[in-house]
């Protein structure tokens, strides 16, 4: 087993974990943020998507070993307290989800995206969160709760 | 329960409040089918087949079993013996028994203490095979000489002579389309083809399972329907149903394919031998191999039309494949593929084939969108011969509220000529097209379910309310069963919470399946809130001293009426909820029935398409879903409904496939070469809800969540068609599909 230090969404933790085990099991099992979902396991679907230092992994395709010494956002970290992030609330106020399951990481995903680029436009929305599958909305509220929650974000700053 | 005609003026019903469940989601507080865990949980692993078909020699679980943390192997004979039908099929896919039947199906399944032991302990299961002749094609496995998937297993209605494979026949109609077709201008009869898809959802299939010693169990799983779980569980692992308490996770998407049951019974079948919780995650190359898809279709369609646009008579042939078991839906196929027109004379023909695949499941109206992409094809050739204007030639032919169906009934209301009209009338439909590309159009029929229903809705002592419902929640529904029962109580949407029950709380539910969550959990849902109403005016009633039948509810207030009215300032819930212990006790309202009157749905699409004549590649340039949804209750949900069935019958048209080599195993078990849209291979969807009242729902409620998907394979191929100036007949139209077609037709 490896004894791994890492920063999770600003906390310290510690794991011991199998030299196999990926950073989303690690995340799941261990340390109980099962925020971050598993849709295939092979860096297709983007459910799992995490921000490792700042920049967003497939979580399923690193090593939870990899972790060690660096910086872990997740899902649950994208909210201050009990205050929605922006693109929290325009998802639901969009109705940008119906199941739900490939939110955490398109989130996550577009979070990162805002953070480099704050003013997209549909086009690179639609290719930033290409690797985030959604089967339920056609990704059309999708893109609009992404655009809409740029623009309050530009407007705030 | 009929069409309320006096309720025509909605305070919450239409409006778009935030989703219950959204904070939730979007914090990744959710639970869904893999994130439960249990004290002393282990990790199960199933192996599968790695060929079509084989006679299972021998499997030797010795290794396995001493393996390091293994504390379980399970084979078919750890399950109930004796089964028969649908009872004995779900076990044989779900656990071979003598042969395996398809690539990927399960043979053994191991619980260890870790994922990873499990994982290693699966390569150490030693299963000796002898590799049998298989057959993936739905035609050929119907040729003289293929091989047969199992004898004796075709039922009365097949025809004499015709493949064991071939194991059930639907045939209907009227009128004679031979005399139809001698009245035509132009008769115009093609083949076409479909392969199979898989419902694609994003979650794989996962399930928590404890089974005691004693025979009793807890179950956590996503699934569309956990009262059939609770039954399939029993019969399979003979025990009570009772002694099963099956609870729904939340359900990252379904489609059909989650009214099926997979892994929940080998779960607890492990459970049993280990007397430890066990976990069983489907990895996604098995949701690929073994669960879902649809059926694979190949179809003879002809029709005849004369020079005014009249179709003078219609027939067609649907041949489905639904893998190696019984159950393809071709009677749907054959009946929905001539529901948009009112026919003099018509007749369909479907056949259920086997093949070594995996069973097919339900996916979205299963079996309508096939026959939709074959008929409207020709209807759109026949446009195209004669000079005639799509959508004028559907509406000169629609079936409308007492026209014959093609199959035997006469419509009730509908909404297929609204929704033609509204097509019409939308800007898509005249916007010039850019150079090269080209526009479909289709119409969609799919039936929607009512189906067994109980809900329960009780009052809390502030006079919130607490709504059981049985149906999971697979794509918003809570928020619809809040809106209808503030609706009726007059109360705060805010003020319902909608939990899904497990199966020790409610009566039996049906799956949420047949576009039937919004109709029948909701039309149960408004009859239990007029429960609590009645028995909430009978409190007030009684504290006034006068008759309950002289008590009327209103804006959520007990209020007098009749020779009363006036006497006694209205009584709020949150009074009779805060005194209900002293006043007779809890207040819950019911419903438990099988409601009927479900109501039909038609949807017209209309779909501008772009081929790159170089690549062959196809892009969606616009997109618009009219669809009539009876009543839109969160009109947001509806449009999700739209768009989601819009886009998963893109992917369906132009990507995706199950692909086969000669070898009968599956290439594409995983989302990298099984490609489902992303995000940049969309347009925007915009979406047109028409609403023509269900005459059997109080509020006029029509399922919306299948019709959505029967369109777009028929709306894209003709728009594909036109671009390209061939005519496309076999979906998926990938590149190289185009390209050849080009080809050909140059």
């Amino acid at each position: 087993m490896i004894h791994v230090s890492t920063t999770v969404n600003g906390d310290a933790h510690e794991f011991l974990c199998d030299p196999r085990e990926t950073l989303l099991d690690a995340l799941r099992d261990r340390l109980e943020l099962t925020g971050a979902k598993e849709g295939c396991g092979t860096g297709d679907c983007g459910a799992c998507t995490v921000l490792l230092d700042g920049r967003p992994v497939c979580s399923c395709l690193v090593l939870a070993a990899e972790a060690k010494g660096r910086e872990v956002g997740t899902v649950e970290g994208i909210a201050d307290g009990e205050d929605l992030h922006p693109l929290q609330r325009k998802f639901i106020e969009h109705a940008a989800l119906q199941c739900g399951i490939c939110t955490p990481g398109i989130l996550v995903a577009a979070k990162a995206l805002l953070e480099r680029n704050p003013d997209p436009n549909e086009t690179e929305v639609r290719y930033w969160l290409a690797g985030n599958l959604c089967r339920c909305t056609g990704y059309d509220k999708i893109i609009r709760a992404v655009l809409d929650a740029a623009g309050e974000m530009r407007e705030a700053t | 329960m009929a069409f309320d005609q006096e309720k025509d003026e909605f305070k919450v019903v239409g409006t778009r409040p935030d989703r219950p469940d959204g904070i939730d989601k979007v914090t990744g507080r959710a639970r869904f089918g893999a994130d439960a865990t249990a004290p002393g949980m282990l990790h199960a692993v199933i192996i599968r087949s790695p060929h079509a078909h084989a006679r299972i020699v021998k499997i030797d679980t010795s290794k396995a079993e001493a393996a390091h943390g293994v504390k379980a192997v399970v084979t078919r004979a750890d399950f109930a013996e004796g089964l028969d039908g649908e009872n004995w099929n779900i076990l044989e896919n779900l656990m071979a028994g003598e042969r395996a039947l398809y690539d990927g199906h399960a043979v053994a399944a191991i619980a260890a203490t870790s994922s990873l032991a499990a994982r290693d302990a699966a390569r150490m299961l030693e299963v000796e095979y002898e590799v049998l002749p298989h057959v993936t094609d739905v035609d050929k496995a119907m040729q003289e000489g293929a091989p047969v998937i199992r004898e004796g297993a075709a039922d009365g209605s097949v025809p004499a002579g015709m493949h064991p494979n071939v194991v059930r026949c639907h045939d209907s109609g009227h009128g004679d389309p031979e005399d139809g077709f001698a009245e035509a201008d132009l008769v115009i009869e093609e083949r076409f083809t479909t392969e199979a898809t898989h419902q694609g959802y994003i979650e794989p299939h996962a399930c928590l399972g404890t089974l005691g010693p004693d025979g009793r169990g807890e179950l956590w799983c996503c699934t569309q329907g956990h009262w059939n779980v609770q039954k399939v569980c029993a019969a399979l692992l003979d025990i009570e149903t009772s002694k099963l308490r099956v609870t729904a996770s939340e359900i990252g998407g379904g489609f059909g394919g989650k009214t099926a049951v997979f892994i929940e019974p080998v779960a607890l079948a492990l459970s049993r031998k280990a007397n430890r919780p066990v976990k069983l995650v489907m990895p996604r190359a098995d949701v690929f191999r073994a669960t879902g898809p649809t059926a694979s279709t190949s179809m003879d369609v002809k029709i005849g039309m004369k020079k005014d646009g009249t179709i003078t008579g219609a027939s067609g042939e649907f041949r489905c494949q639904g893998g190696a078991f019984p159950g393809a839906p071709m009677e749907f196929t054959a009946m929905c593929a001539f529901a948009p027109y009112a026919l003099k004379h018509v007749h369909q023909v479907g056949y259920d084939v086997m093949t070594n695949r995996p069973k097919q499941a339900a996916y979205r109206a299963p079996g309508s969108p096939m026959a939709a992409f074959a008929v409207e094809s020709v209807i759109d050739e026949l446009c195209n011969r004669l000079g005639l204007d799509p959508i004028d030639v559907r509406l000169k032919n629609a079936s409308r509220e007492g026209t014959k169906a093609n199959f035997g009934p006469s419509w009730d209301r509908i909404g297929l000529v609204e929704t033609l009209e509204a097509a019409k009338e939308h800007p898509h439909f005249s916007a010039p097209l850019a150079e090269g590309a080209g526009r479909g159009i289709s119409c969609g029929f799919w039936f929607n379910h009512a189906g067994e229903t109980a809900v329960q809705l009780a009052l809390s002592e502030d006079g919130t309310v607490q709504l059981s419902v049985g149906t999971p929640d697979i794509g918003g529904s809570r928020a619809s069963m809040c809106m209808m029962a503030a609706e009726e109580l007059g109360i705060p949407y805010e003020d319902v919470r909608t939990t899904i029950a497990d199966t020790a709380t409610l009566g039996y539910n049906e799956i949420s399946h047949g576009s039937r969550v919004t109709y029948a959990s909701g039309l149960a849902t408004i009859e239990a809130a007029r429960d609590t109403v009645k028995k909430l005016c009978k409190r007030a009633a009684a504290k006034w001293g006068i008759d309950a039948e002289a008590v009327e509810w209103r804006d959520g207030c007990a209020i007098p009426s009749g020779p009363n009215a006036g006497d006694f300032d209205p009584m709020p819930i949150k009074e009779i909820a805060r005194d209900m212990g002293k006043t007779g006790g809890p207040i819950v309202g019911h419903f438990e029935a099988t409601p009927e009157g479900a109501g039909v749905s038609f949807a017209t699409h209309i779909v501008d398409a772009e081929v790159d004549r170089e690549t062959g590649a196809t892009t969606i340039t616009r997109y618009t879903v009219v669809q009539d949804a009876g009543k839109a209750i969160h009109p947001s949900y509806v449009e999700g409904q739209y768009q989601g069935g819009a886009a998963q019958g893109i992917g369906w048209a132009l990507n995706e496939e199950y692909v086969y080599d000669d070898d009968g195993r599956l290439q594409n078990a995983g989302f990298l070469d099984y490609r489902i849209p992303v995000a940049s291979d969309l347009p925007m969807i915009d979406t047109v809800i028409v609403e023509v009242p269900n005459p059997g729902h109080p509020y006029g409620v029509r399922g919306v969540g299948e019709t959505s998907i029967c369109p777009p394979l028929a709306a894209i191929a003709n728009a594909v068609s036109n671009a390209a100036g061939v005519r496309m007949q076999d979906l998926p139209m990938r590149p190289s599909r185009i390209l050849e077609a080009l080809k050909a037709g140059s």
